[in-house]
């Protein structure tokens, strides 16, 4: 019992804290050409920034290649000779960035970061000095998500799945121990009503599910900062549909699954792994091929996850979710009736 | 003649084409121990669990406590007991628990329950074992509370399904002395089982082969009719 409260709090710390993909203190090494006022301040400038921190100091000569051989070093950051007469008089210099590209992902965000600073810097502390004709400057702003922080995006999708783990795959498997044991048919035996045995069955997990899920928002407030500039009842009501709906889901899985093994089977095939990959929880769906497109729109945990950042990022009310909340809506009510055939069936 | 505790008349029940239960009539009286025979497949699961109203007749009659099954099945469920073939109980809450539980089930008031309970566990001399995980119990004794469960509501009729399933011949004679008692409370037992020793216990057996009713009477009179010396020969006989 106690995993099922401990679950949230670990897997939300691991995907908040260790599958973490922002940069925090990566290791670069430095190769100044010119070692001048310029380059000086550009380099302290990335060390600061909190991003990166200088793990060596090249000379010229020293071989590159080494040094991210050496694996600790993520990107080498080389500054042109004569950087700051260069860019006084012709008002350009040369700066390059060689990234470990072993890792892609971490390579594009480091160059990104780098070039980001490198830029602001040059455009703050030294433009204003020059007579450069028409340039245009971007000027770049995360709305909602200033900091791009990813934890915003691993809160609602942490709390989809765990949801749907407690929800759809401990109801089913409950359901189905008992089918698997007789106790099932000496419950339907007795003069339980059907709807009374699954009430009694689902209403522990109801309970759990909510527990969890504002365990998860207290911990995303709290402890990583994610703020809900909605309404909190809102939020919560909408947890509430979706682990219904999650809990319908699970009474279909129990009356199509024969045993415990399958409908575990079923929950995590059908369930975890939709719910990973195509909720639009990790991996955007925008970029996905068509069938896959057209099949997250099936996937339950797409739709909650809109609606949760929607509320808690954007701060919008019913109105800017409603669609949302009533394909959930249909869905919990498609599952049930489903459940409902199904039982029938089985009884005939 | 005693009193007609379950009817039944030209009972059907199909499964797409394929014919379970081919126009069953029978009728078990009060306090008799009737053994429901038959090979694997020849539809007395089935039968039973329509008689539970766990299913319901696909056409023909009955009545069960002296309710009709199609639009009674509330209060027909009231009056019965069932024992799976699975074995019943829950493994995972301990024995005082399954008690408390089912009595809940069967809205027996926690006073009547205590001293019931007491009662139960004496006579079964498992008062050591009441707070043991059912898990935990060898199967005999599992056979016996799940037995002892069924009627613990003090049912018209229990259902047996295969009660004594992989245990050896002396836990089932113990077994079988549970039912005997039951029977002598005015409780009637339906039991299906394929142990010809067991059939040899009942006051009367029906024996069923591929859906229908071939044979139904006392264990004395089956063995005449066929000119057998016990119910294994009866039954052999049948099924061929």
């Amino acid at each position: 019992m106690m995993i099922i409260f401990l679950l949230p709090i670990v897997q939300l710390l691991l995907f908040g804290k260790v599958i973490n993909t922002d940069i925090q203190n990566s290791k670069i090494a430095i190769l100044d050409l010119s070692h001048d006022n310029t380059t000086r301040e550009i380099t302290s400038k990335l060390v600061s920034s909190g991003y990166f921190v200088l793990g060596e100091e090249l000379m010229p000569g020293d071989d590159v290649e080494d040094v991210f051989r050496k694996g600790k070093v993520k990107m080498v950051v080389t500054f042109g000779p004569e950087f700051e007469k260069s860019l006084e008089r012709d008002g350009k210099a040369e700066v390059q960035l060689l990234a470990d590209a072993s890792d892609p992902n971490t390579a594009r965000i480091l160059t990104n970061y780098a070039s980001g600073i490198i830029n602001d810097y040059v455009k703050k502390e030294k433009l204003q000095n020059l007579q450069l004709p028409n340039q245009i400057y971007t000027e770049v702003r995360m709305l909602y998500n200033e900091g791009l922080k990813s934890v915003y995006m691993f809160i609602p999708g942490i709390m989809a799945m765990i949801l749907m783990l407690i929800s759809a795959m401990m109801t089913s498997i409950s359901i189905s121990k008992e089918k698997e044991l007789g106790t099932m048919e000496v419950l339907l035996a007795s003069p339980l009503k059907p709807i009374q045995i699954v009430l009694g069955k689902v209403t522990p997990y109801l309970l759990l599910s909510f527990i969890n899920a504002l365990t998860i928002i207290l911990i995303g407030v709290f402890f990583f900062g994610v703020p809900i500039k909605g309404s909190f009842i809102l939020l919560m009501a909408e947890s509430f549909l979706f682990i219904m709906m999650a809990l319908s889901l699970g009474i279909l899985i129990s009356t199509i699954a024969p045993n415990q093994m399958v409908a575990m089977f079923i929950s995590v095939l059908a369930l975890m792994l939709p719910t990973i990959l195509l909720s639009g929880f990790m991996f955007p769906i925008e970029n996905m091929p068509l069938p896959l497109r057209i099949l997250s729109h099936a996937m339950p945990p797409r739709w909650f996850i809109v609606i949760i950042k929607n509320i808690m990022l954007k701060g919008t009310g019913i109105l800017f979710v409603w669609k949302e909340t009533l394909i959930l809506m249909f869905m919990t009510f498609v599952f049930i009736a489903l459940s409902i055939k199904n039982f029938k069936i089985r009884l005939e | 003649m005693k009193e007609k505790v379950i009817e039944v008349r030209n009972l059907v029940k199909k499964f797409g084409s394929f014919v379970a239960n081919d126009h069953l009539n029978f009728d078990v009286y009060q306090g008799e121990i009737f053994g429901f025979l038959g090979a694997n497949g020849a539809g007395k699961t089935t039968a039973m669990k329509i008689l539970c109203g766990l299913s319901s007749p696909t056409s023909g009659e009955a009545k069960v406590a002296g309710f009709d099954i199609y639009k009674e099945t509330e209060k027909v469920k009231r009056n019965i007991g069932y024992m799976s073939q699975k074995f019943s109980l829950y493994e995972d809450l301990t024995v005082a628990e399954n008690i408390r539980f089912f009595s809940g089930v069967y809205g027996i008031s926690p006073a009547d329950r205590k001293e019931k309970q007491d009662k139960l566990l004496k006579d079964l001399g498992l008062e050591s074992a009441k707070d043991s995980l059912i898990g935990s119990l060898p199967l005999g004794w599992k056979q016996k509370l799940a037995f002892s469960v069924a009627i613990f509501h003090d049912p018209k009729i229990v259902f047996l399904d295969e009660p004594t399933g992989g245990v050896d011949p002396i836990t089932r004679r113990k077994f079988w002395d549970l039912i005997y008692e039951a029977s002598d409370r005015g409780i009637t037992v339906f039991v299906t089982t394929h142990y010809m020793d067991e059939a040899e216990y009942c006051n009367r057996v029906s024996i069923m082969n591929a859906g229908r009713i071939e044979a139904l009477d006392t264990p004395e009179n089956l063995k005449k009719q066929y000119s057998a010396k016990n119910m294994d020969e009866v039954f052999l006989k049948i099924a061929r």
